[in-house]
């Protein structure tokens, strides 16, 4: 069971429920909570966990061998990513546009060029009070998320009966697709907010597009408006976790101590959040199967 | 003497783009006779290394300058290796900038004045 923890707006609250619901869960089956925002993740400050392997994520990049180079320029016509450009007796390469698709070196006709790694991110991982974290940490600079994402997925351990938490980076775009990509259920953490709603109904959109059965946590309840609950209404899309404004929440999770560890009366509400999705996806492959 | 401006529309009135990467459309004109044409910038929706192709383009027209608000880095590789002047902080209106550049009044950039990404417009990102 893949459970990801996207929002759409930022700071509505996604770690504070992926940390929360993976610490809950760890009697359930084995654990693996993946922290998918690798521009700043940060679930490992609340877990703590102690290193026990990292990775290097790395993006082939082409070198051009200028002996053998003709100046033809088929390499900068069919790069998608403007990350080659021929000129006269030049040939620039732009290794930050690179995508490491490949096309260049397989299309060049004098067979020119080569692809060399470039190293752009890291992938650590690490256990936790029974719960194993694994993160990816983009180099600072670097614009490409989803390569490092992709390793972070792939280093979730193949363990029967387990649960992986995804932590999703905020927005929509394709960093946020790539981690959410391939999981059964998206947990959506908004608040109620106009803000906190108009960012929901995009990443509404986003996972539908993705065909990603969906819920709702309310986080920071009791502060703004009703348009959350109703466009919920509206939508059918259920509403499976509440969590209230509330000044002792907040000044645990300053200190860097999760919900549950905080207050641990939450770990049966994150248990009972578990069984609705398990329900939910449960009667989702069977609606398929008929 | 040729050069290429970045524009806002396609005659000498319009307004000099600021982006050069991403403005809409590059003027070609002859600082001597005035005679100019006009050409969309394809890369101006790429999807990335717009200033990298938008580059490329210039250079296939053969011209000495390039007059625009500002240009980042990769664009600015692409030009500096053909050899083209870069001549950035140009505003007003095309006519402008090159009355401004045959009279002397812009100095050549010796390099790009701007980061990548410049040219996006806002908070790029999250």
């Amino acid at each position: 069971m893949i459970i990801s923890v996207a929002s759409g707006k930022g700071g509505t609250g996604k770690t504070l429920v992926a940390t929360s619901l993976a610490l809950s869960l760890k009697d359930a089956g084995p654990v693996a909570l993946l922290d998918c925002d690798v521009e700043e993740p940060n679930a490992h400050i609340l877990l703590k966990p102690e290193i026990a392997g990292r990775e290097p994520v790395n993006m082939p990049v082409p070198v051009v061998d200028l002996d053998r180079c003709t100046y033809c320029g088929e390499c900068a016509r069919v790069c998608a990513y403007n990350a080659i450009a021929v000129l006269g007796k030049h040939v620039l390469t732009f290794p930050q546009l690179c995508h490491g698709c490949g096309a260049c070196s397989y299309l060049c006709p004098e067979k020119a060029i080569s692809e060399e790694p470039r190293q752009t991110g890291i992938v650590e991982w690490g256990d936790a009070h029974g719960v194993r974290l694994v993160h990816g940490i983009l180099t600072v600079g670097e614009a490409m998320a989803p390569p490092v994402i992709r390793k972070v997925k792939e280093r979730t351990g193949d363990r029967p009966g387990g649960i992986v938490i995804r932590d999703v980076p905020p927005g929509t775009s394709c960093p946020v697709v790539e981690a959410v990509q391939g999981s059964d259920f998206c947990l959506l953490v908004t608040e109620p907010t106009p803000f906190g709603l108009n960012d929901l109904a995009l990443a509404v959109e986003t996972v539908r597009e993705l065909r990603i059965p969906c819920g709702v946590v309310l986080n920071r309840a009791g502060i703004g408006d009703a348009g959350v609950e109703e466009y919920c209404l509206q939508e059918r899309i259920p509403v499976l976790l509440t969590i209230p404004l509330h000044m002792e929440i907040a000044r645990l999770y300053s200190r860097g101590i999760t919900l549950v560890e905080g207050m641990p009366y939450w770990k049966e509400r994150f248990q009972r959040l578990f069984d609705r999705i398990k329900e939910i996806v449960h009667e989702g492959s069977r609606s398929l199967k008929r | 003497m040729r050069v290429a401006i970045s524009a806002t529309g396609r005659t000498l009135e319009d307004d000099v783009d600021p982006r050069f990467g991403r403005c809409r459309y590059f003027i070609i004109a002859d600082t001597e006779s005035m005679q100019y044409e006009a050409m969309d910038n394809a890369a101006a929706a790429a999807g990335g290394g717009a200033g990298v192709s938008a580059g490329q383009a210039i250079a296939a027209k053969g011209v000495e300058a390039v007059l625009t608000g500002n240009c980042g880095p990769n664009a600015y590789q692409v030009l500096e290796a053909v050899g083209i002047k870069v001549v950035t902080g140009v505003s007003g209106t095309v006519k402008e900038a090159i009355d401004g550049y045959r009279t002397g009044r812009y100095k050549e950039s010796s390099q790009p004045n701007v980061p990548d990404h410049f040219g996006m417009g806002g908070a790029a990102g999250r």
